[in-house]
């Protein structure tokens, strides 16, 4: 082989950028679902835990613009005929209290970062 | 036509992952073997590759000059398109990998008036493969969220940036756009040029569609149909830790986007995508425009080279040269048959 030196020096530099995922956890714990804080105050969330598992950002979404634009507070459940604020705050983070049970324990886990506490609180602080 | 008939492979392909993975139940294949596989495939092939072209000899001092050679004192020397020295050959390296400064230079003929050739400037091409190329890095950078618990701050960091217009919900990346935009025009540009389409091929069109269909299924589980993305951390976790776990609930969406990901890692030893590492293996880029210094020797061993002489040519072809009435130097033997 010509340039044995720099082509193996290339190659090897393309095996440890290519195989990252695999040597980054030799040796790290394997990963496990983020346990969620079990809520107790409420029986059932404003819909369905599929529903709110895949759409929940955009419902918060719907909620902030039709507040704040349409001053409309009211959001029907189409699982259960109850009506709800639509708050953040008054009304998740009345059952789901902590941020950092609740909220982070995904959002941290797969790298997102909502920009919801720009502007709102967390009611109950940070817990340590 | 070509373009089809590449359109309908993709279509088929995602096809066989929504049948396999949906209909048939077999997740451990789309979602554990084969993507095992194409790694596997992928980083081995492309090795192999690289190893078959440094053994390939470079018998000519080929390096392609693009500005004012060294000469004398007084005339100015283009040192990087015309390098005389290992800096000035790394330089020029560096640019043609990060810049790719020869499609910079690409350039378009056109008659002027109807009646004479103008060469003019033609950035689009360098800019659409700019835009192509960074924005398909920055997406294989945040998708290494899903191969890393703690995620580096370095690629929550590059994450952040990506969505900081903050539109909508799940936040729109803004290389999302780019690289749709830059694909839809690296394929448009194939089809309404009429001289690019007369020279494009199957192998052309086939990865742009593959790579469109990447990253439109990319789109569609982001914003428009939600995959479980706890679930398929889970999933590619337990990929890379060898504890290969299928969770419950993850829709056939990710199979078909996991499947066309690992064809397209399949695909890429065996085609013209391995330009990646073919643009450092050059020699029209990589070597020295010193032939005038420095003797290029051609490092070939000539008792290895297989030649074949004159004579024995016209040995072998005597009869036919002799029938279409090629002159040869030894004469048809009489009576020969």
């Amino acid at each position: 082989m010509y340039h044995k030196s720099k082509i193996l020096t290339g190659l090897a530099v393309f095996i440890i950028f290519m195989t990252y995922p695999f040597w980054n956890n030799i040796g790290s714990a394997a990963y496990v679902r983020p346990e969620l804080e079990k809520v107790k105050k409420a029986k059932e969330c404003v819909e369905s835990v599929e529903f709110m598992r895949a759409e929940h950002m955009s419902m918060l979404n719907e909620w902030r613009d039709e507040v704040v634009r349409d001053a409309s507070h009211e959001y029907h459940s189409t699982v259960n005929n109850s009506v709800y604020q639509k708050s953040l705050t008054k009304t998740c983070m009345d059952c789901h209290e902590n941020k950092d049970k609740f909220c982070d324990k995904c959002h941290d886990s797969v790298a997102v970062d909502p920009y919801c506490w720009d502007c709102h609180v967390d009611p109950k602080g940070v817990q340590k | 036509m070509k373009a089809l008939y590449s359109l309908f492979l993709v279509f088929a392909l995602a096809a066989i992952a929504l049948v396999g993975a949906g209909a048939l139940g077999m997740e451990h294949v789309f979602g554990l073997y084969i993507p095992f596989l194409a790694v596997a495939v992928f980083v081995v092939g492309f090795c192999l590759k690289v190893v078959g072209w440094g053994r390939s000899a470079v018998p000519f001092c080929i390096p392609t000059t693009c500005g004012q050679q060294e000469s004398l004192p007084w005339i100015k020397q283009n040192s990087i398109d015309n390098p005389s020295t290992t800096g000035g050959v790394v330089m020029r390296m560096i640019l043609e990998v990060l810049l790719f400064r020869s499609l910079f230079r690409n350039t378009k003929v056109d008659l002027h008036k109807g009646t004479r050739v103008t060469y003019g400037s033609s950035k689009w091409l360098w800019l659409g493969a700019l835009a192509f190329h960074y924005a398909f890095l920055v997406i294989v950078i945040r998708h290494m969220r899903f191969f890393a618990e703690p995620v580096p701050g370095l690629i929550s960091g590059i994450e952040t940036l990506d969505s900081i217009l903050q539109i909508g919900a799940p936040t729109l990346y803004l290389t999302d756009l780019v690289f749709v935009a830059a694909v839809t025009y690296l394929f448009l540009r194939r089809v309404v040029v009429p001289q690019i389409r007369y020279i494009s091929q199957v192998q052309d069109y086939f990865p742009l569609f593959l790579i469109l269909g990447i990253a439109f299924t990319g789109i569609f589980m982001r914003y428009f149909v939600k995959s479980d993305i706890i679930s398929v951390k889970e999933l590619t976790m337990g990929l890379v830790t060898f504890s290969w776990v299928i969770p419950e609930g993850i829709g056939v969406l990710f199979y078909i986007h996991l499947f066309l990901v690992s064809v397209l890692l399949m695909y890429f030893p065996l085609s013209k995508l391995m330009h990646m590492g073919g643009v450092f293996l050059s020699p029209t880029r990589n070597m020295n425009c010193a032939s005038r210094k420095f003797r290029h020797i051609n490092p070939w061993k000539f008792e290895n080279v297989q030649y074949h002489t004159y004579p024995e040519y016209e040995d072998e072809f005597r009869e036919k040269m002799v029938e279409t009435g090629l002159p040869v130097d030894k004469p048809l033997e009489e009576g020969a048959e």
